[in-house]
């Protein structure tokens, strides 16, 4: 078979780091090509050098064959790449439609031709199995369609090749299944796909050939065949993984740390989000929130941390009513937050590590005495930080921007387990890590269980979920479905109530 | 390494309005050509008129302080992420207080009476500006329209307390005048004359001094202090600066007052300088806008803002000396201008990248 890609000695320096280090990377065509590496291994550098979003410090780049310099994502569209980043580029308030034509819009006179555009991506949609409604209004749909309407912009303009960049990180295990599908009608047609994707198992059931790239240097090209997890994970991190995690069961002294009662609160829409939710969270206890996005988990935890106002209910932190305060003076109870969205809420992208390491305790001593900071005492401290959380950065004078997505998660989870937690509220917590960065979080989740912490989890994952959880509450539109103690779950019948069914009426065999 | 790397930052925070300068300067040479002149002379008369002597020098330090406090206000706001277009009003309501605690402290000694003036002028200021901070803060009305109106208001209010209230008629029985009474001969600062004769009859004042310290006050306040950090992040990610326990609405009032202060006090020292006296205008007096444009160029940095101020100032005193030689004193209207668009689409595409940026490719960025 032939090459549709090959990158050829691609070397990429940033200030203070060799992001890829002459790199060999082909693609053939028809194929399902996972590209795996630790966070910060330079992964996505590569991909950005081959849609033209950088140019690699040399190297060169074949594209069916032919030597082709590609010096910006236009030039990567005429040669037929196409490319969906993590964080999508859609207009909200647009159709589907709309949203893909944007830019190429089939002409009527002087307006756009809807119906041509309609009709059109009707057609892509259908003839790849992706099931979009041209006419839906973006900022309606989940967050898995709006990644297949990405998918379809490229299809659109012409692609041949995908470039997936982590692309599952985002997705419920339905909706990966679903895109699993969806590339195999894509390589089925032709097309050729490259899959960044931190989650072994999906390498091993979606990929024919995988490449491992570790600290920006070519490691190894392999059938997906001659190959399985363990041994993926030893040939990104150089050592063996531990991919269950170690915990002892363990006697509860049942004080609620972190109580919650009849939880109401608004969306942005001022729409009921959160519908009356009550639990507790004992000391030492992991209590994960399993549920699809968007059933009010966002809502719940903003309401909690003091984000965004509750309309009725009540919060309590180890017994305290801290219903209407404010997010400092919950930090100050002793809370620790990992946000679902680390752009967004994590970090202040322009500002450098080192500054953002503190946030949330910034104005504390040894920081800030007396107004004044202490620069070198924030440089100390977000220098022992990098070193314990192994967070991947020439130092921590660059900006935060210019971190791997997976390493600034890192940078976050260090920085909350920096404090004195007496409840830990973490979403997501491993979204876009590396197994081995897994490895470590889960370790840190389990510890400050161990010593007493009471963890709120909320996570898309089932096996992050029922790896972590000592008890298990299912969210389902706004409201917790059901509880059960972690011993009893499974995936089959979390995802029953997932999807807003309940167990009894499996047992009893009826259809739902 | 370090000092290599500091270097680097600055040239590349510099480069721009570097450019942009040059540019204007060059745009300039267009239009002194096309009004039939030599643009060798026009810019020889510029630049000598301005920087060539001890008394042309002290005249541009002169048109330098009150734009480079509002450069500074404006600058301590757009790193909060806002937009005070109400540096003129704080300004005026600067200046007529400066009159007011000239009079109601006139017993004063000098140096003490100085510190009430400018003190006042900064409270004034600040006060001012934080009604549109507080609107922000708490109802959400953007702060261009609010600064706006309180622009206005300014100037009507002040012209109402010169004709009724601070007037000489009201105070000294004297007839009525269509300005202030004056400040007592305490409560004016030091020409720089008086310090070093060579100034002459420039209109130099120590003001200037007291702009640089001002410079320092909020580099340290900025880059040093927790209140700056809290500021600073709210300017650049409001949701994760509330997500540190930053209270968003606590930090755009304080900005504002910081930067209204700061437009005050350029009142105060304007009329401490030189006027003594607030008159009644129909006028804006245009140190607020100017400082936009000082902010600019400076990039918000408060070393940049000093050398930008420094810039404005040698446009705006060798304006004069350039139609003394004949040339269209518009010339010096045409090259700020360019220079202004210039940086200030650097500035606009600066944030479009970034928005773009922020959604295709995450971690590019460092390479301001
Ligand atoms: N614009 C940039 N400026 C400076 N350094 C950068 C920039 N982009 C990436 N880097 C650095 O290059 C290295 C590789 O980053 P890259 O984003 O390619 O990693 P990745 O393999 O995609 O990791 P992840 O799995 O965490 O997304 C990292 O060390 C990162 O700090
Ligand atoms: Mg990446």
């Amino acid at each position: 078979m032939s090459n549709v890609v090959e990158m050829k000695n691609i070397t990429k320096i940033f200030p203070g780091v060799i992001a890829n280090d002459d790199i060999d990377f082909n693609l053939k065509k028809g194929e399902i090509h996972v590209l795996l590496g630790e966070n910060g291994a330079g992964k996505t550098t590569l991909m950005n050098i081959l849609y033209g979003l950088y140019r690699p410090t040399s190297g060169s780049i074949f594209i069916n064959g032919e030597k082709t310099i590609i010096k910006d994502p236009n030039t990567a569209i005429e040669k037929g790449i196409g490319m969906v980043h993590q964080h999508f580029m859609l207009v909200q308030t647009f159709t589907v439609a709309e949203n893909i034509v944007l830019g190429r819009e089939p002409q009527k006179g002087l307006s756009i031709d809807m119906e041509v555009a309609n009709a059109k991506v009707r057609e892509i949609s259908e003839k790849f199995g992706l099931k979009v409604n041209p006419e839906a209004k973006v900022m309606d749909l989940s967050v898995g369609i709006q990644q297949r309407v990405e998918i379809l912009k490229a299809l659109y303009r012409g692609a041949e090749i995908l470039i997936l960049d982590e692309p599952t990180a985002v997705l419920t295990p339905q909706e990966i299944e679903e895109l699993g599908v969806i590339m195999k009608n894509l390589v089925a047609e032709g097309k050729s796909i490259i899959l960044i994707t931190h989650k072994l198992k999906e390498v091993m059931s979606i990929s024919d050939r995988v490449t491992v790239i570790r600290r920006g240097k070519f490691i190894d090209t392999i059938s997906t065949q001659d190959t399985d997890t363990d041994h993926l994970a030893e040939l990104m991190v150089g050592r063996k993984v531990n991919l269950t995690v170690d915990k002892q069961t363990k006697e509860f002294t049942g004080n609620k740390v972190l109580e919650i009662k009849d939880l109401h609160v608004l969306d942005n829409r001022f729409l009921e989000a959160v519908k009356g939710i009550s639990f507790n969270v004992n000391e030492g206890e992991i209590f994960a929130l399993a549920g699809v996005d968007g059933n009010g988990q966002s809502q719940l935890i903003e309401a909690i941390t003091g984000l965004r106002k509750i309309k009725s209910g009540m919060v309590f932190i180890n017994g305290e009513d801290v219903t209407k305060y404010s997010s400092r003076k919950i930090i100050e109870q002793g809370v620790g937050h990992i946000p679902e969205d680390r752009q967004k809420r994590g970090l202040v992208l322009d500002h450098d590590l080192a500054e953002n390491m503190i946030l949330g305790y910034h104005y504390k001593e040894p920081f800030t005495k007396k107004l004044m900071m202490n620069y070198s005492e924030i440089h100390k401290h977000a220098k022992r930080l990098i070193k314990e959380f192994d967070v991947r950065t020439p130092s921590e004078n660059v900006t935060a921007h210019s971190l791997s997505g997976g390493n600034q998660q890192k940078a976050i989870v260090a920085r909350e387990f920096h404090k004195d937690l007496k409840v830990l509220i973490a979403a997501q917590p491993t979204r876009g890590l590396d197994v081995g960065s897994i490895e470590f979080v889960h370790k840190k989740i389990v510890e400050a269980r161990n010593n007493g912490t009471a963890v709120l989890l909320v996570s898309l994952e089932l096996d992050e979920v029922l790896a972590l959880a000592d008890r298990i509450g299912v969210i389902y539109d706004g409201r917790i479905v059901g509880s059960l103690d972690a011993k009893d779950a499974d995936e089959k019948k979390l995802g029953i109530m997932m999807a807003g069914g309940t167990i009894n009426k499996v047992e009893g065999g009826e259809d739902i | 390494m370090k000092g290599e790397k500091l270097i680097k930052k600055i040239w590349n925070s510099m480069k721009f309005p570097l450019i942009a300068i040059v540019l204007g300067f060059l745009v300039g040479a267009i239009f002194i050509i096309a009004s039939d002149n030599s643009p060798i002379v026009a810019y020889q008369a510029l630049f000598q008129g301005s920087l060539s002597s001890f008394s042309s020098f002290g005249e541009t330090l002169y048109k330098t302080t009150p734009i480079l406090f509002t450069g500074l206000a404006i600058a301590v706001a757009f790193r909060t992420g806002l937009f005070n277009i109400g540096a003129e009003g704080q300004y005026i309501v600067g200046a007529i207080s400066a009159v007011a605690a000239g009079w109601y402290f006139q017993g004063l000694p000098h140096l003490p009476l100085i510190i009430a003036i400018v003190i006042s002028g900064a409270l004034a200021g600040a006060l001012w500006a934080s009604i549109a901070g507080f609107l922000k803060a708490k109802i959400g009305v953007h702060e261009v329209i609010t600064t706006i109106m309180l622009n206005y208001t300014a100037l009507h209010l002040s012209n109402y307390i010169a004709k009724a209230v601070l007037n000489p008629q009201v105070l000294e029985g004297t007839e009525k005048k269509a300005h202030t009474v004056s400040l007592t001969d305490a409560g004016k600062l030091t020409k720089l004359n008086e310090i070093i004769p060579q100034f002459e009859y420039s209109s130099a004042h120590t003001g200037i001094f007291i702009a640089l310290a001002m410079v320092f006050v909020i580099y340290i306040l900025l880059f040093k202090t927790s209140i700056g950090y809290e500021l600073r992040s709210v300017g650049k990610n409001p949701d994760a600066a509330e997500y540190g326990g930053i209270n968003k609405t606590k930090n755009i009032i304080i900005s504002m007052a910081i930067s209204g202060s700061l437009a005050g006090m350029a009142g105060a020292v304007q009329v401490a300088g030189l006027l003594y006296k607030v008159s009644q205008t129909p006028n804006m007096p245009g140190y607020g806008f100017d400082g936009i444009a000082v902010a600019l160029v400076g990039q918000n940095h408060p070393i940049g803002i000093i050398f930008s101020a420094l810039l404005f100032g040698i446009l705006s005193n060798g304006s004069r000396k350039m139609q003394i030689a004949g040339i269209p004193k518009e010339i010096i209207g045409i090259i700020q201008g360019v220079i202004i668009v210039f940086v200030a689409a650097d500035q606009m595409s600066k944030i479009l990248e970034k928005r773009k940026k922020a959604k295709i490719k995450p971690k590019e960025g460092d390479e301001k």
